[in-house]
């Protein structure tokens, strides 16, 4: 399934385009997940690393182990995020869509509406901005 | 891409350079041992030892022999390592000491003191003997003593510093060996030099990297110093190290240029920061670029000059390290990172130019990959390339459009200036691609030249882009190339071309539930759609458009006014229905009937009201809202009848409708949910539990190839569905959001009516909602009264009396008193009546209409049982019986058919044997009664006195008591326990009345009932139960069919398992007396209730209080009477069926006395 369960863009302006960026890295994401399919389950890494660079962003993935996926988009010139910075940064949304999973009254693949997910993804945000 | 033209293999550009060895002494010895030489040394590998804990390396050696010269040693601070002499060797063949020290010594003294004076420590000498040579001299030495001599004046302890070489020219094995020690010292000593002037090369080249934090340092000057380490490793084969050295260049620039940009800049950078005056792109087809190499030496290199360059050599070395497909992906790395540093380093580039370099650099990147692999690599590792196709698609796009190649009309003059200036930044054509047709500088030359050859160019690299993207399964990235193709032909008032584009996509996002990309690509298919004329779609699209709350409310009153102005203009010739799906325009809420039960009856007004919730941004003046009502007439006239409708009918009157697919249909919503049913497969024999599951019934629903279900954009084939039955409302305006409607009808035919569809009509567009969900229904029923004749059972039989049920639905009509239901019947059916027979009125009080019902009809009926299916199978054959009736409320008469079923089949054979005749008659019953076939003879009709019928129908044993046993466990628990009390249930069942074997002493009658007197007793030969109390008794029977007679007893397991009930014994009861036969009946221990069991069990429901009150009775009993000894009769075989006999009861060991036998060895 690859339809979105929760998508933000700060700042929103330029939110198509990253609506489109991040659609288009599903392609890779895909190719990676079924490159990775022969690994067993226990050894898999679930940072996929870069997506695709483009010439103004970097595109980065993640895939849980359900083939929950997610996708960040930040942009090329922020030299400061490593590949640890935004591995980190996958943790805790991945962290956070698990508490997300854990609520009884979240209908598993309904759009994610959930104030504490959404509080993370913006402290993230700003702190990377 | 220059395929065609060069059909050459690869070409790998390999450094002339090879390490340089002098040779001093005779240079005539010299060049005859050369050949050899050369060839020989590069023969074997070397293990190569390095410092810093590098691996080891096997290399392959070779040299370039110069004669030596004093200006070839470096001078003191040049680091130059290429030009590096790295081994000096002196050859002699001098064999004669006074030669020697006449020229050779002095010779010998004056090289070792050039070197000594350049520092130079990596030297050898080789002296070459000849024996043929020695012949011809008169003082010869032995060989030795000039080696020896010059071991001893030249090599101070480093005796291995002069090697011998016997016979370098002859093949002999001496010659070999000697060859082989003199190679592996050649070589050893080469290596060995290697790592200490590269060693010492290194350490230099770190101290300055050093002192980059000083003021005067620059990177350029850096950049030769690491550059010649890599050339060396290069010249050595060692690839691998010479990239490492390309890439700590690269990332130390990339380093610099970051910290600029957060404000630590270093003063050398600034003057990267040059304006970008020329934008040639990568240059990939030589090994080194000597143009650019020579701009950064002087210091002059602008940022993408010395990128180009350092790119170009980490493409040479990974080509030669066969890796091209890293080339690749470092390259649109690189592209990107250029892009990024130049807008970091804020240099100013004029606009256009960097997409020129960049797609300059793709396609030579491409050209170059595509000269050194063949079509199946290629072809196999697109995933790697693909990006750089569509970079440079891309990037082909933004020159299009910024030079006016894309617009209607063409260029202007402002656009042609830009792309003079452009132009002019590309210089002239490099020489290595002069003669190259489809070179990367070519085509761009060519695709700015005119809109044609741009369109061309454009196509071409889209088209490849997106067969690439397709070939490896990347459809989204496809898709997304093709919305820019279709952008570009929206531009060129292609939209007819464009079209197929943006609908794939589209279908892509809405599979997918991606609802910006949904709302932007719908926004351009609406105008593509609008600028082909297609009405219908272009409305669908628009009322899409206009409901979608991710557009502004000014775009979505847009796209309304659009649809409205359409409505407007059609108004006037009424032609062609525009019929497009509600879900859009209007949401249906929910529906209310009033009355609320939805049931009315003729005559009766009914009001529907319904919530429409408009999805338009502004009101919507719609002329008619309808809804179409499909009639239909139960055949079943009860179900319509107002009673049956008040019972069954919730009368909340609302239904609510499933809010429609949202504005984003998301997959799940229309993937149906799982039905997961438990599922339990018991074993046959057992029914013990064999295998347990979950299965999912609607598998097939659920993996379904979801590609072709999902149209949703093209025109949905909405049916408009012209009915008789329409409810109608005019002139509603449709507010944003919800709306009330409400529909009056009066109620015409009885019968059902369903709600099919709802459709809001403005102008000639008509918004549909082709189905209601869940389906909406109301009944109108008739008020006349109905009667109905049915049978109790399921069908009625020929032949035997049965009932037949009368249901008069009276409706508007009361019954008074002495109304009468007149029947007049065909002969062949027999109406039996009792005397005393009246309709029983039964009035129902819920009903607002009173319904009576009578049994009219019948006699008892026959005892019904289930039976074989294969028999209930067989068909019977049936006749119809008409009824007549006449009803008080009608002067009509009501004729019933009733349907009866031929019960039995009868055929007869006639059979021959001799001079005898036998005839059979078989009948045989199809019904599911069970008949019983007695006194069965023929009769001759003529009464013929020669034909003597003889009957050969055996008398079979008749069977008169069926005995069952069973025995319960203790109330409360499930299974019986050894040593714990268990209840023996016998029930003793006389099968058949009176007959001729029952005369006998046992028999008694009173009152014309008889009773025989039976005795029972239970015996347990196996010993598995001991019977506790009364074993025994004496009962009277009455002779009776299905009389039954139940008897209680208390047993007592005695061991675990499956064991077999004990035995029931029946004996006919003889009385010694007939006298004592009444006394006997009074008796009280003798259990004679007979039919009344139940009332005996409830007197004594407590098992262990009649246990005791009966043995003392039988004790006191035996005393009492003495004398008279009644006898016992075996009953004849037949008689008794045992019932029970072979069943098992399952005992489990009580718990707590077990004893457990280990034995353990």
């Amino acid at each position: 399934m690859n339809y979105p369960l929760y998508i933000r863009s700060a700042p929103t302006e330029n939110e198509l385009k990253f609506h489109y960026m991040v659609h288009t890295s599903l392609d890779v994401v895909d190719e990676k997940i079924s490159a990775m399919g022969k690994a067993l389950v226990d050894q898999r890494e679930l940072y996929l690393g870069l997506l695709y660079p483009t010439e103004d962003y970097k595109v980065y993935g993640y895939v849980t182990n359900s083939k929950v996926k997610f996708v960040m988009v930040v942009d090329s010139s922020n030299t400061a995020l490593r590949d640890n910075e935004i591995r980190s940064m996958f943790r805790k949304l991945h962290n956070s869509y698990t508490d997300v999973m854990c609520n009884p009254f979240y209908n598993p693949g309904d759009r994610i509406q959930s104030r504490a997910f959404d509080s993370m993804v913006t402290s993230m945000m700003i702190q990377v901005c | 891409m220059d395929a065609p033209e060069a059909p050459l293999p690869p070409v790998i550009y390999t450094m002339e350079n090879k390490p340089i060895v002098t040779c001093a002494g005779d240079q005539n010895l010299f060049t005859s041992i050369y050949p050899t030489l050369s060839q020989q040394l590069p023969r074997e590998p070397m293990e190569w030892r390095r410092s810093y804990g590098r691996a080891p390396k096997m290399i392959h050696l070779e040299s370039n022999f110069v004669q030596f010269k004093e200006e070839l040693l470096p001078k003191d601070g040049n680091k130059a390592l290429l030009t590096f002499p790295f081994l000096h060797i002196y050859w002699t063949e001098c064999c004669d000491t006074e030669v020697y020290k006449a020229t050779v010594k002095d010779d010998l003294t004056k090289w070792q003191n050039v070197l000594k004076a350049h520092s130079s420590v990596d030297w050898l000498i080789v002296v070459v003997e000849n024996d043929a040579k020695k012949k011809n001299k008169t003082n010869i030495l032995p060989r030795t003593s000039i080696v020896d001599k010059i071991r001893n004046d030249f090599c101070n302890k480093q005796s291995d510093r002069c090697v011998v070489l016997s016979d370098p020219l002859k093949d002999s094995s001496r010659t070999q060996e000697s060859w082989n020690a003199f190679l592996t010292k050649l070589r050893t000593s080469l290596l060995m030099s290697f790592t200490k002037n590269l060693g010492k090369f290194e350490d230099d080249m770190r101290t300055l990297r050093e002192k980059r934090t000083e003021p005067g340092w620059s990177f350029c000057d850096y950049f030769m110093v690491q550059e010649e380490l890599a050339f060396v490793f290069e010249m050595l084969q060692q690839f691998e190290d010479a990239l490492v050295q390309y890439d700590e260049l690269d990332a130390l620039f990339s380093q610099y240029v970051v910290n600029f940009g957060a404000g630590d800049g270093a003063n050398w950078l600034t003057f990267f920061c040059q304006p970008v005056k020329s934008w040639n792109g990568l240059i990939l087809r030589k090994p080194i670029d000597m143009e650019k190499r020579e701009l950064i030496q002087r210091q002059e290199a602008t940022l993408l000059d010395l990128r180009s360059y350092l790119f170009s050599r980490q493409c040479t070395l990974l080509l030669f390290l066969q890796r091209p497909w890293e080339v690749a992906q470092r390259a649109l790395e690189l592209l990107h990172g250029c892009v990024q540093e130049l807008k970091l380093l804020e240099v100013s580039v004029p606009p256009g130019a960097l997409d020129c370099w960049v797609f300059l650099s793709c396609l030579e990147v491409l050209q170059r990959i595509e000269g050194c692999c063949d079509r199946a690599q290629i072809d196999s590792n697109i995933a790697h390339t693909v990006g750089l196709w569509s970079y440079a698609t891309e990037k082909l796009k933004s020159l299009g459009y910024l030079c006016g190649l894309v617009s209607e009309k063409g260029p202007d003059s402002e656009d042609l200036n830009r792309t003079v200036d452009l132009l002019a930044g590309l210089g002239a054509e490099r020489p290595e691609t002069a003669n190259t047709a489809q070179s990367p500088y070519k085509k761009l030359k060519e695709a700015l030249s005119s809109v044609e050859a741009f369109e061309k160019h454009y196509l071409d690299l889209s088209h490849a882009a997106i067969e690439m993207h397709t070939s490896i399964g990347r459809l989204r990235s496809a898709k997304f190339v093709g919305k820019d193709l279709a952008e570009f032909y929206m531009r060129k008032k292609s939209p007819q071309k464009a079209e197929v584009y943006l609908q794939g996509a589209l279908k892509n996002y809405l599979a997918e539930g991606w609802a910006l990309p949904i709302t932007h690509t719908r926004k351009q298919l609406a105008e593509c759609q609008k600028h082909l004329g297609q009405t219908e779609n272009y409305l669908q699209t628009s009322s899409l458009l206009a409901s979608d709350h991710h557009l502004t409310e000014d775009e979505r009153k847009h796209f309304c006014r659009e649809i409205l102005s359409f409505a407007s203009r059609q108004t006037d010739s009424p032609g062609q229905k525009i019929v497009l799906p509600l879900h859009c325009f209007a949401q249906l809420r929910d529906l209310h009937f009033t009355p609320s039960n939805a049931v009315v009856h003729v005559g009766g007004v009914l009001s529907v009201e319904i919530t429409l919730c408009s999805q338009m941004p502004m009101p919507v003046q719609v002329e008619q809202v309808t809804i179409n009502v499909h009639f239909s007439i139960d055949k079943n006239n009860y179900r319509k009848t107002a009673e049956w409708l008040t019972k069954h009918k919730t009368s909340n009157g609302t239904i609510n409708f499933p809010t429609e697919t949202s504005p984003l249909p998301a997959p799940q919503n229309n993937l149906p949910a799982l039905e997961l049913y438990e599922m339990f497969e018991r074993s046959p024999s057992d029914n013990s539990l064999n295998t347990t599951g979950i299965i999912c019934k609607n598998v097939h629903m659920l993996l379904r190839r979801q590609e072709s279900s999902t149209s949703l954009e093209t025109s949905s084939g909405v049916a408009l569905e012209d009915g008789a039955h329409v409810l109608k409302c005019s002139g509603v305006t449709l507010e944003p959001g919800a709306n009330r409607i409400t529909f009056r009808t009066q109620a015409r035919e009885p019968g059902t009516y369903t709600l099919r569809q709802l459709c809001a009509s403005v102008g000639p567009v008509r918004f549909v909602l082709p189905h209601l969900y869940p389906p909406v229904q109301y009944d109108v029923y008739s008020q006349e009264p109905q009667l109905r004749v049915e049978p109790l059972a399921d069908s009625l039989l020929a032949g035997i009396p049965q009932k037949v049920k009368f249901t008069v639905t009276t409706g508007h009509y009361t019954v008074k008193n002495g109304d009468s239901l007149q029947l007049s019947n065909a002969e062949a059916m027999l109406i039996l009546c009792h005397a005393e027979n009246r309709a029983v009125i039964y009035s129902n009080t819920r009903a607002p209409v009173t319904g009576g019902e009578s049994s009219v009809l019948g006699m008892t009926e026959s005892h019904r049982k289930h039976k074989d299916t294969q028999k209930a199978g067989q068909c019977m054959a049936t006749t119809d019986h008409k009824v007549s009736i006449d009803c008080p409320w009608s002067i009509y008469s009501t004729v019933i058919a009733l349907t009866f079923s031929v019960p039995f089949r009868t055929t007869h054979s006639l059979l021959s044997a001799g001079t005898r005749k036998y005839i059979q008659v078989c009948v045989q019953n199809l019904s599911e009664l069970d008949f019983e076939l007695s006194d069965g003879h023929l009769v001759d009709p003529d009464s013929n006195a020669d034909l003597r019928l003889v009957p050969l129908n055996a008398k079979s044993p008749q069977t008169l008591y069926n005995v069952r046993a069973e025995i319960l466990p203790p109330s409360g628990t499930e299974h019986c326990r050894t040593g714990s009390l268990c209840s023996l249930e016998v029930s003793i069942t006389r099968l058949s009345d009176l007959l001729e074997v029952d005369k006998d002493e046992a028999l008694t009658e009173s009152d014309e009932y008889f009773s025989t007197k039976l005795m029972y007793e239970v015996v347990d030969n196996s010993s598995n139960w001991a019977v506790c109390g009364k074993s025994s008794g004496v009962i009277s029977m009455p002779v009776a069919a299905r009389a039954t007679h139940r008897v209680h007893m208390e047993v007592m397991p005695l061991f675990a398992g499956y064991l077999p009930l004990p035995d029931v014994r029946l004996f006919k009861y003889l009385p010694h007396h007939s006298a004592h036969s009444s006394q006997l009946d009074a008796d009280s221990w003798i259990e004679s209730d007979g039919l009344s069991v139940d009332k005996h069990v409830d007197e004594q429901p407590d098992g262990g209080g009649g246990r005791c009150r009966g043995s003392a009775h039988l004790a006191s009993g035996g005393e009492h009477r003495g004398l008279p000894m009644p006898r016992l009769q075996a009953l004849p075989p037949g008689q008794v069926f045992n019932a029970s006999v072979g069943t098992q009861v399952l005992v489990i060991p009580s718990k707590d006395d077990h004893v457990l036998e280990v034995s353990v060895t």
